[in-house]
């Protein structure tokens, strides 16, 4: 048992503090520790900087332009990137679809989209979710007709995100309604220029603009934007949700929002006394601290027994379980320490600080609202009880 | 980083689960665990021979272990099969004689047994609340007092004996028959004594003995966590067995997905557990041991109980029986936390280190 890096891991993460040390701009910084949302600029301009770096593409093979990391290299590039606030990378084009792309894509469509997601030309977004298909993705309606050397859609994504800036949506559609539900899915790709598609807003819990809906009718769409084999789309799908596992468990953001919640206790006073010296109140952070502490070893465990084995196992999905519901309760606790400065809605009154309060005050009641999501998203924690029920226990 | 046991640890783990695997069997342990002595001498006996005790001190005390992983993997190993003898007692006083500077011999070898007698009924978990009283009497010292919830005083041969001296706490040697013993059989198997001293003789060990008193204790807390993996991942198995064979309405009951959330949420705290307790166990020797092994503490008593308290659940009556082994193991979840300071104790000294910071 050694829980330390090596020094040649040591020496990484050096390289990747000081990389960053120099180059995150600092405005970008800012905003992402002010934590209300980024705008698109900002998000372009630090894929560019890490694209520039070779940095980006962390989880594509050198030969398609990937940094050829290992597992814990990815971690700690990603441990590094929490410590120093930098935006997290915009997932769809660079985690999702070019994954997908190298291992079931063909030549041409591996050459024409990776490069441009690479230099930031096309922004991909995700059409996976219905509205009446969530957890049980398989049950989704959106159909693609084949007419001759096209396909036609019509039907309805949910819960798109970032698709205000997108220019390009990946999409599960049904192409043979007759067959089980698994069988009849194909991956494909769509223009978002195409006629007949409409993308509407879809505003958020705290108010903001995330996540879109997205209308498909009479969309026509190359039979050549078909990735894999038609009706092979499941597959694709769930390669695509168990491919990048690592940062599932979101450590270096909970050890950012534990940084966060005590500096907060320290500056907040209840009378003379510091919030962070009232005894319930410092009790519930200790224990978010201790759940966190046995996180980051689990965390580790997780990603040795990948690096060994070559891929992460199922139990990835205590990670998701364990890892998002640590950071709701440290959000709670943030929300919690500022008492009634926590109640200004940002956006809604020219400075988030208007009561009273720490000048960091202003989002938390926002981002504890918004990070409710994280527990539903990306498989919700029942359905990560449901695989580790099936792989695990195998009940 | 490597999350794997080096040979030697894997050899000692494999080598003692394979012994109380066919040795210690649960109908055996539950015929000694609950009587005095409490434990099986000819047991014991073999346990050292098979190095269980040498594991635990270091090269330089006369052992071949004594890391964290050391005990981590040895307790592991006693808490998958209940194992009722007083190995955390030879821990504690392991630690406590190497800080001494103190011959081991007769510990390590197993012919000679001792025990820590550091609690009070007033100063359960905390050692600078001893109250037992040291004092000078001709060359040597006096005790008077009470120690409590001494694990495995009810056969110790040797006490090492928390007192206060001049202000400070102190550790003495005591000989088991110059003081007053009652042992008795704990609810959870095993035995303990109370420990009545009345200008009882003993030799001073340690003048100022705060710091080695904690860091034995923080070793004896790596002990309990293990010990707790062990046994939780055990009852957690046998809990998921039960469920594919058990039929209610027709089907396992394992097919209920209310069962099912729930046997994971067992699954999730044990990886948990273990990974806090592997945390606490790498930390062992370093500075920050006493914060990382109450981390770990805490967690382990949450979770220790959540497992037993699910795992009869989930079984429904028949784990409540005396018969049925998960009763066993939950009465030992449970009422380990009551060992080395509870959930409570351990969160607020690690709160107590995020106030004074």
């Amino acid at each position: 048992m050694d829980l330390s890096y090596s020094p040649e891991e040591r020496a990484f993460q050096e390289e990747v503090r000081g990389w960053l040390a120099d180059n995150l701009p600092a405005h970008i910084a800012d905003a992402v520790r002010a934590g209300g949302e980024l705008s698109k600029e900002m998000m372009e301009e630090w894929h560019a900087l890490l694209n520039s770096k070779g940095w980006l593409a962390t989880t594509w093979p050198v030969e398609f332009g990937g940094p050829g990391w290992t597992p814990v290299q990815k971690h700690i590039f990603e441990e590094e990137c929490c410590r120093a606030y930098a935006p997290r990378i915009v997932p769809f084009g660079l985690n999702m679809l070019g994954p997908v792309l190298i291992k079931f894509g063909t030549e041409a469509q591996q050459q024409e989209v990776l490069p441009r997601i690479l230099d930031g030309s096309d922004w991909w977004c995700q059409g996976y979710s219905e509205p009446g298909a969530g957890s049980d993705l398989a049950s989704l309606k959106t159909h693609a007709v084949r007419d001759g050397d096209e396909y036609v859609i019509n039907g309805q994504k949910t819960w798109t995100t970032l698709g205000q800036h997108a220019n390009k949506i990946f999409c599960l559609v049904r192409t043979d309604p007759d067959a089980k539900p698994q069988e009849g899915i194909s991956f494909v790709l769509v223009d978002l220029d195409t006629p007949g598609i409409e993308m509407r807003p879809i505003r958020l819990i705290e108010g903001g603009h995330e996540v879109n809906e997205v209308f498909f009718t009479d969309v026509r769409v190359p039979v050549a934007n078909l990735v894999g084999e038609e009706n092979k789309g499941w597959t694709i799908a769930k390669y695509l949700l168990s491919h990048e596992r690592t940062g599932i468990a979101g450590v270096g953001f909970s050890m950012q929002a534990l940084e966060e919640v005590k500096a907060l206790a320290r500056k907040v006073r209840r009378g003379a006394a510091r919030l962070i010296d009232d005894p319930l109140f410092a009790a519930r952070i200790a224990q978010a601290e201790i759940d966190l502490e046995a996180m980051k070893i689990t965390n580790l465990r997780m990603l040795f027994k990948a690096q060994e084995q070559g891929a992460p196992g199922p139990e990835t999905s205590i990670l998701k379980i364990k890892g998002t519901v640590i950071h709701q309760e440290l959000k709670d606790l943030a929300r919690r320490a500022l008492g009634p400065a926590a109640a200004p809605f940002p956006g809604h009154v020219s400075d988030g600080n208007i009561l009273f309060g720490p000048e960091d005050a202003a989002n938390n009641a926002a981002r504890y609202f918004n990070n409710r999501k994280t527990s539903i998203f990306g498989g919700s924690n029942e359905i990560q009880r449901n695989i580790l029920t099936k792989t695990m226990l195998e009940l | 980083m490597d999350f794997n046991l080096t040979d030697d640890r894997r050899m000692l783990a494999d080598t003692l689960a394979r012994y109380l695997g066919d040795k210690y069997t649960i109908e055996h342990r539950n015929a000694v665990a609950y009587e005095l002595p409490c434990h099986d001498p000819a047991k014991w006996d073999e346990m050292a021979e098979l190095g269980a005790l040498y594991a635990l001190a270091s090269e330089d005390a006369g052992g071949f272990g004594g890391t964290g992983f050391d005990i981590s993997v040895v307790f592991e190993a006693l808490g998958r099969a209940l194992c009722p003898e007083p190995v955390l007692a030879a821990l504690l006083s392991s630690r406590l004689l190497t800080a001494a500077g103190a011959d081991q011999e007769g510990l390590l070898t197993g012919a000679m047994r001792y025990a820590a007698a550091l609690s009070e009924l007033d100063a359960p978990y905390d050692i600078a609340d001893v109250a037992c009283a040291a004092e000078v009497r001709g060359d040597g010292h006096v005790l008077s007092g009470r120690k409590s919830a001494v694990y495995g005083g009810q056969v110790a041969d040797v006490l090492l004996v928390a007192a206060r001296l001049e202000g400070k706490v102190a550790l003495f040697e005591v000989q088991a028959r110059d003081a007053q013993v009652i042992g008795y059989a704990m609810i959870d198997g095993g035995g303990a004594a109370e420990v009545l001293l009345d200008d009882t003789a003993a030799r001073l060990l340690i003048a100022d003995a705060s710091d080695a008193i904690e860091a034995a204790q923080n070793a004896g807390i790596v002990a309990l966590c293990a010990e707790a993996v062990g046994a939780m991942q055990l009852a957690h198995d046998t809990t998921v067995d039960y469920m594919r064979q058990r039929k209610q309405f027709g089907v396992p009951i394992g097919k209920f997905q209310v069962l099912q959330h729930r046997a994971v949420d067992m699954l999730t705290e044990i990886e948990q557990a273990r990974s806090i307790t592997i945390k606490a166990a790498a930390e062992l020797d370093g500075d920050q041991a006493s914060r990382y092994a109450s981390m770990a503490k805490n967690m382990i008593g949450r979770a220790a109980r959540l497992v037993a308290e699910e795992a009869i659940q989930m079984h429904g009556g028949i784990a409540m029986t005396w018969e049925y082994p998960v009763s066993h193991y939950a009465k030992r979840l449970v009422m380990l936390d009551h060992q080395l300071g509870d959930t409570d104790y351990h969160l607020s000294r690690v709160m107590s280190g995020n106030m004074s910071a």
